[in-house]
């Protein structure tokens, strides 16, 4: 997708746009060709309006005044985005500002649409109406490339369906006609896996307890934000408690906390009866907690070290990385040999650097060093994300196996499937608060959707009225 | 698999030599260029430079040169591991060694006991000095660039406030140079006599070890490697267990005490006390030598020995009626030179690596399958 748009050189093949056989060499080129994309990660200025984000380095077009604002309601209108503006950015949601990002795109003059995972940040109903925009997108003669590993979204709306695994095409197929298992059996090369668990494990031995964790932050302009407001909750030995939610209502900051990465205002964290509310973050690792961060690259892995140098990242006081202050590098390297051979990391060697690896395969380090140092609590969070379908199933095996040796997760996931896949018990977080539970062997992911957007609340019951 | 290992090891290797080099290199084209635009021909005077630059007496100058420049890379180095930019090495260096002249010059202990006082005293107040801009940094997110910046400027201020006659200094030489009251004799550090050519300074020894304990804490130790998390990755360090204000405090107080010791062998092997014509700026050499030698601790020594190297040489120059500033060009061209082609080599080695893995894993895969098909 970097080549088609511009950010990297093939070193063979061709693109033909329109007939016509085109190379770009930057973003810019492919732009004026009419092809945009639509990145994963939001490219927007949350302190600008919309009208000034859409203008931002198009200026040229239609200037940045009255001009630039009908052109921008034509759009909307034309193809039913409903965007607004002259609304900040920062006011908007998820699903806003990716219209946003749709938008900004067919100002350019885009004909060819490119999105990059866009439903991972959006729950089921919002990935209705994208699906309702594309469709309208589609019928004004747009072309739209879509990228995903949902399976069942990539069914519903695309008129045709390419499978790449490990960088090669393994097969072009219709949707109709094409079952979701007969897909991703093309995007593995074999048996679909699952995310279901077996028989229960969970145990009534409590190993994880929080209690009243309150996190207030203030803003730049002085205004107080709650972030986290009175999180409670228990993980027993054996039980994977699942946390749903819409991104940045306060996960990364409850793992942060749980993690001691970050101090709550008030609360306790306790594990396997000993509080550990003032530990640092150090001593609650050396503790048993094993750590699987949302952002490998921030803050689990160093991209430039070579692996056995990641492999002792975050382990460094422990064997066997170090003895005493000294580090052991022979054995620290000969246990990373041991966990690229356990974890089925696909690398040439040890010494590579962390950054040639691919993401599935990061992962998969990164969940042979958690695993490695017999931890008590397993934290999570996003585990699959951006990782291909075979390394995703591996890791929710890892899981799974480590639920049944007695382990409490804390499993934090945008994939809803996942969610309830793995989960004992879960939980849904939203502005900061566990509003809503539910009992995973029941519930639909447009019932815990719902939860998300903060329309349901308490305890979520299965009712055979939402089936359609 | 073990032969690919090895095989992208000495290419990381001969990646790493070959950026320093294609500076050089390049600088020397450069240099060239400019030497040929002022009508000389820089064919003799290339060919001055090495007769004269690889005679004995000039050796021990480059030697006892390089001593000094290499403590003062060690501690910009220290700073670069950790993504820290200590400007200050200059500041901190300059006021270490006046502290240092000021004590050794008012003890009369024997030399076994002055010597030491003195190093520590200079690497106390060197690591003090660095250490106000990094609790600054920790506490109040002040840049370190910034403030390290002033701290020079204040580190100059003090000195020539207490370097008057009356004060800290006495007037020498009939009245034109301010400096310390001398160290006695005792206090001199040891030389090693290299005959004709001169004395080679005893702190080199110093350095050594300087170099030894910068490359064992950093590569061999647990403190080393959290120190080189946090240089690699603030985020992914403090999700480690680093703490991240902790460590920056720290390796800021550490590159202070070995800037500290800058001043020591001229103190100690050459002036005996301090002047106002003690040498300035070499904290800024640091920073060069630093680049150049990428932070390791061979390639500062390379570093710093090419750069008493072209001291030395180009000096010669100006009496074989060449410019003087000749020095300026090379040394700012290579400097320049450096820092692109470490940008350049940098990103080919990691396309390059990128690429192989790909490579070597589709074999991997094409040779799986190939045994499925067999069996």
């Amino acid at each position: 997708m970097k080549i088609l748009y511009g950010m990297q050189q093939p070193d063979e093949g061709t693109i033909t746009v329109g007939g016509e056989q085109v190379t770009f060499t930057n973003p810019g080129d492919a732009i004026a060709r009419g092809i945009g994309m639509v990145h994963q990660h939001f490219m927007l200025a949350d302190n600008l309006t919309v009208l000034e984000n859409v203008v931002l380095g198009a200026e040229k077009l239609y200037g940045i005044g009255g001009k630039a604002r009908t052109k921008i309601r034509e759009i909307s209108d034309a193809y039913g985005l409903g965007v607004r503006p002259d609304v900040l950015v920062e006011e908007l949601g998820v699903a806003d500002r990716q219209r946003v990002e749709i938008l900004k795109v067919l100002y350019r003059g885009a004909k060819t649409l490119i999105l990059d995972e866009p439903t991972a940040v959006l729950v089921p109903q919002e990935v209705d109406a994208l699906f309702d925009n594309l469709r309208e997108l589609k019928a004004e003669g747009l072309t739209v490339i879509f990228i995903s590993h949902k399976l069942g979204e990539v069914l519903s709306v695309a008129d045709e369906i390419t499978v790449i695994r490990r960088g090669t095409t393994v097969g072009t197929v219709e949707p109709r006609g094409t079952t979701p298992k007969q897909l991703a059996e093309l995007m593995v090369g074999s048996e679909l896996p699952t995310p279901e668990t077996a028989e229960s494990t969970v145990t009534d031995v409590p190993l994880l307890e929080v209690a009243g964790l309150h996190l207030a932050q203030t803003d730049l302009e002085g205004i107080e934000r709650i972030i986290l407001d009175q999180i409670s909750f228990t993980i027993h030995k054996g039980e994977v408690l699942g946390i749903a939610g819409v991104e940045g209502n306060g996960q990364s900051e409850l793992v942060e906390a749980i993690m001691g990465m970050r101090r709550p205002d008030t609360g306790t964290v306790t594990l396997d009866g000993a509080d550990i509310s003032a530990t640092p973050t150090r001593d609650r690792r050396e503790a048993g907690i094993g750590y699987i961060p949302e952002d490998r690259h921030r803050h689990g892995l160093l991209l430039e070290a070579p692996l056995w140098e990641n492999r002792i990242l975050g382990h460094v006081s422990e064997r066997p990385n170090s003895r005493g202050p000294l580090l052991d590098i022979k054995a620290a390297r000969a246990d990373t040999e041991r966990i690229v051979r356990a974890y089925d990391v696909r690398t040439p060697g040890i010494d590579v650097t962390a950054a040639s690896l691919s993401g599935g395969n990061q992962q998969k380090l990164i969940v042979g060093r958690e695993m490695s140092h017999d931890p008590k609590l397993l934290i999570a969070a996003h585990p699959t994300r951006g990782v291909d379908v075979g390394a995703q199933a591996a890791i929710w095996d890892y899981i799974r196996e480590a639920r049944r040796e007695g382990l409490a997760v804390l499993l934090i996931s945008a994939d809803l499937d996942e969610l309830i896949g793995l989960s004992d018990t879960l939980r849904v977080m939203y502005r900061g608060r566990l509003v809503a539970d539910a009992d995973p062997a029941t519930i639909t992911p447009e019932e815990l959707g719902s939860a998300m957007t903060g329309a349901a609340t308490g305890h979520l019951e299965h009712t055979e009225d939402d089936e359609r | 698999m073990k032969k690919l290992t090895s095989r992208i090891d000495k290419e990381r290797l001969l990646l790493g030599i070959a950026a320093p080099v294609l500076a050089v290199v390049a600088a020397l084209v450069v240099t060239a260029l400019v030497i040929l635009a002022t009508g000389k021909n820089p064919g003799a005077a290339f060919s001055d430079m090495t007769t004269y630059g690889f005679a004995s007496d000039s050796q021990v100058y480059i030697l006892n040169k390089a001593t000094t420049y290499y403590l003062a890379g060690v501690a910009v180095a220290i700073g670069f591991r950790m993504n820290l930019f200590n400007i200050g090495v200059d500041g901190q260096y300059r006021l270490a060694a006046f502290v240092a002249a000021v004590l050794g010059g008012a003890l009369a202990v024997p030399g076994w006991i002055a010597i030491p006082l003195v190093i520590i005293a200079a690497m106390v107040t060197g690591a003090l000095w660095a250490a106000i801009a990094g609790v600054l940094k920790v506490t109040r997110g002040v840049s370190e660039v910034i403030s390290t910046i002033m701290l020079n400027s204040i580190a100059t201020a003090i000195i020539a406030y207490l370097l008057q006659p009356g004060k800290l200094a006495r007037l020498e030489q009939g009245g034109t140079v301010v400096s310390t009251k001398p160290l006695p004799s005792s206090s001199y550090f040891f030389t090693i006599d290299a005959g004709p050519a001169g004395e080679l300074w005893g702190f080199i020894v110093i350095a050594v070890l300087v170099g030894i304990a910068y490359w064992f804490v950093l590569g061999r130790t647990r403190f080393g490697f959290d120190l080189r998390t946090v240089g690699q990755s603030e985020s992914a360090a403090s999700a480690s267990g680093v703490s991240v204000k902790k460590m920056i405090a720290t390796s800021m107080v550490i590159s202070g005490a070995v800037a500290g010791l800058i001043g020591m062998p001229t103190l100690l092997n050459d002036s005996h006390a301090f002047s106002n014509d003690f040498p300035t700026g070499i904290g800024f050499t640091g920073i060069a030598i630093a680049l150049l030698g990428r932070n390791n601790p061979v390639g500062i020594a390379l570093g710093a020995l090419l750069w008493g190297f072209l001291e030395r040489t180009t000096n010669h120059l100006e009496f074989q009626g060449y410019d003087k500033e000749i020095l300026g060009v090379i040394q700012g061209v290579i400097v320049l030179c450096v820092v692109i082609a470490y940008e350049v080599v940098g990103r080919y080695g990691l396309k390059r690596q990128q690429q192989k893995v790909g490579a070597e894993l589709a074999a991997q895969a094409a040779a799986a399958t190939k045994k499925q098909e067999v069996a």
